[in-house]
């Protein structure tokens, strides 16, 4: 069992948890995830390395409750331990020093790409970072994000808190005005995101580096099922990426193999929040 | 009923297997085949012959004394049956469940020549869950020797291996990268065939008695490297199979509803899809599945497919649908064993022979909807002595499915070869391996199994196991160098 040491709440739906994981915190570098399993019943599911501690054991990671498990994940509390840790997985980011780069977080995908940012800073590039989310409550990591980055654009859909842009808007406006500066643009975010974010990039012929978050079960290679057409050649996610090059992406493939068990994550959802009610009315009886 | 004549014995009829009813068992994930009784198994134990010079012995990887073991079985002395079983063999249960019988000890056996051979499969297995249940004989170890040895892999070349080592006094330490330990027998066979709590209990029984390790969650190639473990350990055993799936190069792969056999058996034997919601693991079959390839593994899958069809098909009162089993060759070189394909055939799958999906279809939404294919004849033989599949030409037709799981082979895992140089390996991807020692290209790395030979059978890789784990015994105790 992984212990959980400490739980932030970023916003109403984004949770930072810290697991206790030294086999993992031993090997981890920036752009790596890891499975987790919460208990016996559970799925596997990938999630972002969102920072390690070596010397302590600890891995950081970060997600945004979209299903049962995700959701079932942020009523977990220190002290509380969960079935599966197992990592560290995928290729880490080739980081080099290529001059000015730009660092795309959109939504829970800032958590992710914090850690590259810091590794490009360190490695001497300029950083540049766009970070963005549908409103302001669920920005999270603006401080963590700007001490990492030369430059940083905030930006919300709604325009409740920094610019009211897509960040595509600033990408695009930095790419034009400081056209053959930018040598290389990482984009992590939700796919339909870093989707747009390949678009914008690629009539400007900058290298986009995305970091894929298909479907796994065991996340080594084994069953497939996080294939994606990479230039029209099948590649795993899980032991050829997570990242790839956004140009090369059959975007809309990724798209719907993600909505391939929409219904049965939806029936898992309901299923789990009528047990949730079920134990808060027990449990108010019982009080009562 | 132990003074009966040659005569005599040579009159029992091979006892048959008491199996579910196929009407009842496509609809559950319930062990098909329910074991001898008491009665049956001495019957049957009746039959040998006890030969001087037993040829079934021969036809064992493992070299499990047979007739000895049967002699004891139907003198009733239970306990003699499991000590003389246990001496070549630790995972009886196991075996006498999923090995080829019909092609090793019973192709072997004398009786075949006339008649029907000694079902000695259904009797090894009757030993076998006799001792899960009662744990007469537990493994013993000799006195610790100080050394250590790391076992990559718990499936069936990696547990033997391991239990072989352990038994010298040697500290074993299992790396799995699974959650739970068993390799194949685990994520791969489905329940009906091996039931999950025989491979616990086989497992655990033999970890417990001998002090073995298991490190669970822990990717060799990654969470730690070969390297790193020739470090701290003073041989290391590679049994970790061949877990890559293979797909066919053709158009529309990349669908929803097209997946490997790997990732349809993982969700639902590993995480036990076939009981979502209660689990969380989803696993979904549509109306008309076809599962390319005619092997073991696409008798598992199209099994069970046909069973959540089934059971959906209960809860929601509609036509439960279709398996097809598509092969480009014919019945004649269908490569899974004659019980599987028999068992396959009394639940209702369709085979469509001398058959090749050359595309598949989708949809707008990106979902399957059909294959196309193309009819195949026999044309001279191939490098693996069958008869090479050749294209009739303009034989194309559709063939409507909304999922399709291939289930061709796979190969081993390239994950576990990251960090360890001077590992020779072939250009299938498997390591180069002594087939009598197991050793490797690598100093103090021995290999064995699957990710030896590609994928085999499970006793094929514990016998594997078992020669590995005994030059491993002789290196550490000095007698064999590297």
């Amino acid at each position: 069992m992984y212990k959980i040491v400490e739980k932030e709440i970023l916003s109403e739906v984004t949770k930072r948890i810290v697991v206790e994981a030294p086999q993992v915190a031993r090997k981890a570098q920036a752009g790596q995830f890891v499975i987790i399993r919460i208990d016996e019943r559970g799925e596997r599911i990938p999630l972002t390395i969102a920072d390690y501690e070596r010397d302590a054991g600890l891995v950081t990671l970060i997600f945004q409750e979209v299903g049962k498990t995700t959701r079932q994940l942020g009523t977990l509390e220190p002290g509380d331990a969960l079935a599966t840790v197992v990592g560290p997985l995928g290729h880490p980011s080739e980081i080099e020093n290529y001059g000015t780069v730009v660092c795309v977080g959109g939504g829970v995908g800032i958590a992710p790409v914090f850690p590259i940012a810091r590794a490009l800073k360190e490695a001497g590039n300029h950083v540049i970072s766009i970070i963005g989310a549908r409103n302001k409550d669920l920005l999270f990591w603006e401080d963590r994000m700007r001490a990492v980055s030369d430059e940083l654009i905030v930006c919300t859909d709604d325009g409740s808190y920094g610019r009211k842009a897509l960040v595509t808007e600033p990408l695009k406006e930095l790419l034009e005005e400081r056209a053959g500066e930018i040598a290389r643009v990482w984009a992590i975010g939700p796919a339909i995101m870093m989707k747009f974010v390949s678009l914008t990039t690629h009539p400007f012929n900058v290298p986009t580096i995305v970091s894929l978050n298909s479907i796994m079960v065991d996340g080594t290679g084994m069953c497939g099922c996080c294939r994606v057409l990479v230039n029209g050649e099948a590649r795993f996610v899980c032991v050829d990426g997570p990242e790839f090059e956004g140009h090369e992406v059959d975007w809309d493939n990724l798209l719907s193999r993600l909505q391939f068990y929409r219904e049965e994550e939806q029936l898992a959802l309901e299923r789990w929040e009528h047990e949730c009610r079920l134990d808060a009315a027990l449990q108010e009886k019982g009080g009562a | 009923m132990s003074g009966l004549t040659q005569r005599e014995r040579l009159q029992i009829p091979r006892q048959p297997m008491p199996a579910q009813d196929p009407e009842v068992r496509r609809g559950n994930f319930n062990e098909v085949a329910l074991g001898f009784t008491e009665e049956l198994a001495r019957q049957e134990a009746e039959r040998c012959l006890q030969c001087a010079r037993p040829h079934c012995v021969e036809g064992c990887p493992v070299g499990v004394l047979i007739p000895e073991f049967i002699r004891a079985l139907r003198e009733g002395d239970m306990v003699e049956a499991v000590r003389v079983m246990k001496i070549n063999n630790s995972l009886p249960a196991i075996c006498g469940r999923v090995c080829p019988q019909e092609v090793q000890c019973e192709a072997m056996c004398v009786l075949g020549k006339r008649g029907e051979p000694v079902a000695i499969g259904r009797l090894e297995r009757f030993v076998g869950d006799f001792e899960l249940a009662q744990r007469t004989c537990p493994l013993e170890c000799c006195e610790p020797t100080g050394r250590k040895v790391a076992v990559v892999g718990t499936g069936p070349a990696g547990l033997t291996c391991a239990v072989d080592v352990a038994r010298e006094g040697h500290k074993v330490v299992m790396f799995e990268a699974l959650h739970a330990p068993g390799g194949v027998l685990i994520y791969g066979i489905p329940e009906f065939r091996l039931p999950k709590s025989v491979v616990h209990s086989e497992v655990d029984y033999a970890v417990e008695c001998l002090g073995i390790e298991i490190r669970t969650d822990h990717v060799v190639g990654r969470t730690v490297t070969l390297d790193e473990l020739l470090e701290e350990f003073d041989a290391v055993f590679l049994g970790t199979g061949a877990g890559l799936p293979k797909f066919l190069r053709i158009p529309g792969i990349n669908y929803n509803g097209v997946m490997s056999a790997n990732e349809f058996l993982t969700r639902v034997n590993l995480m036990k899809g076939y009981l979502f919601p209660e689990y969380d693991t989803p696993v979904k079959v549509g109306k008309k599945v076809a599962v390319i390839g005619a092997g073991n593994v696409a008798m598992d899958a199209a099994r069970c497919s046909l069973r959540l069809q089934t059971l959906r098909a209960r809860q929601t009162g509609e036509e439960p649908g279709e398996v097809h089993i598509v092969y480009r060759r014919s019945r004649a070189e269908v490569p899974a064993r004659a019980e599987e394909v028999h068992h396959a055939e009394e639940e209702g799958i369709i085979f469509d022979f001398l058959t090749n999906p050359v595309e598949i279809l989708g949809d707008e939404k990106g979902n399957v909807r059909g294959m196309r294919c193309v009819r195949m004849e026999l044309g001279e033989p191939d490098e693996s002595g069958r008869r090479r599949p050749v294209p009739i030409e303009g034989s194309e037709f559709e063939m409507e499915v909304d999922t399709v799981i291939f289930a061709l082979g796979t190969s081993p895992n390239p994950l576990v070869f990251a960090e360890a140089e001077g590992l020779e390996r072939t250009k299938w991807g498997t390591v180069v391996a002594d087939p009598e020692t197991g050793r490797t290209t690598k100093p103090r790395v021995w290999a064995g199994g699957d990710v030896v030979t590609g994928a085999a059978t499970v006793v094929s890789a514990m016998g594997a196991g078992r020669r590995a784990a005994a030059d491993i015994n002789r290196f550490l105790k000095g007698e064999a160098p590297w």
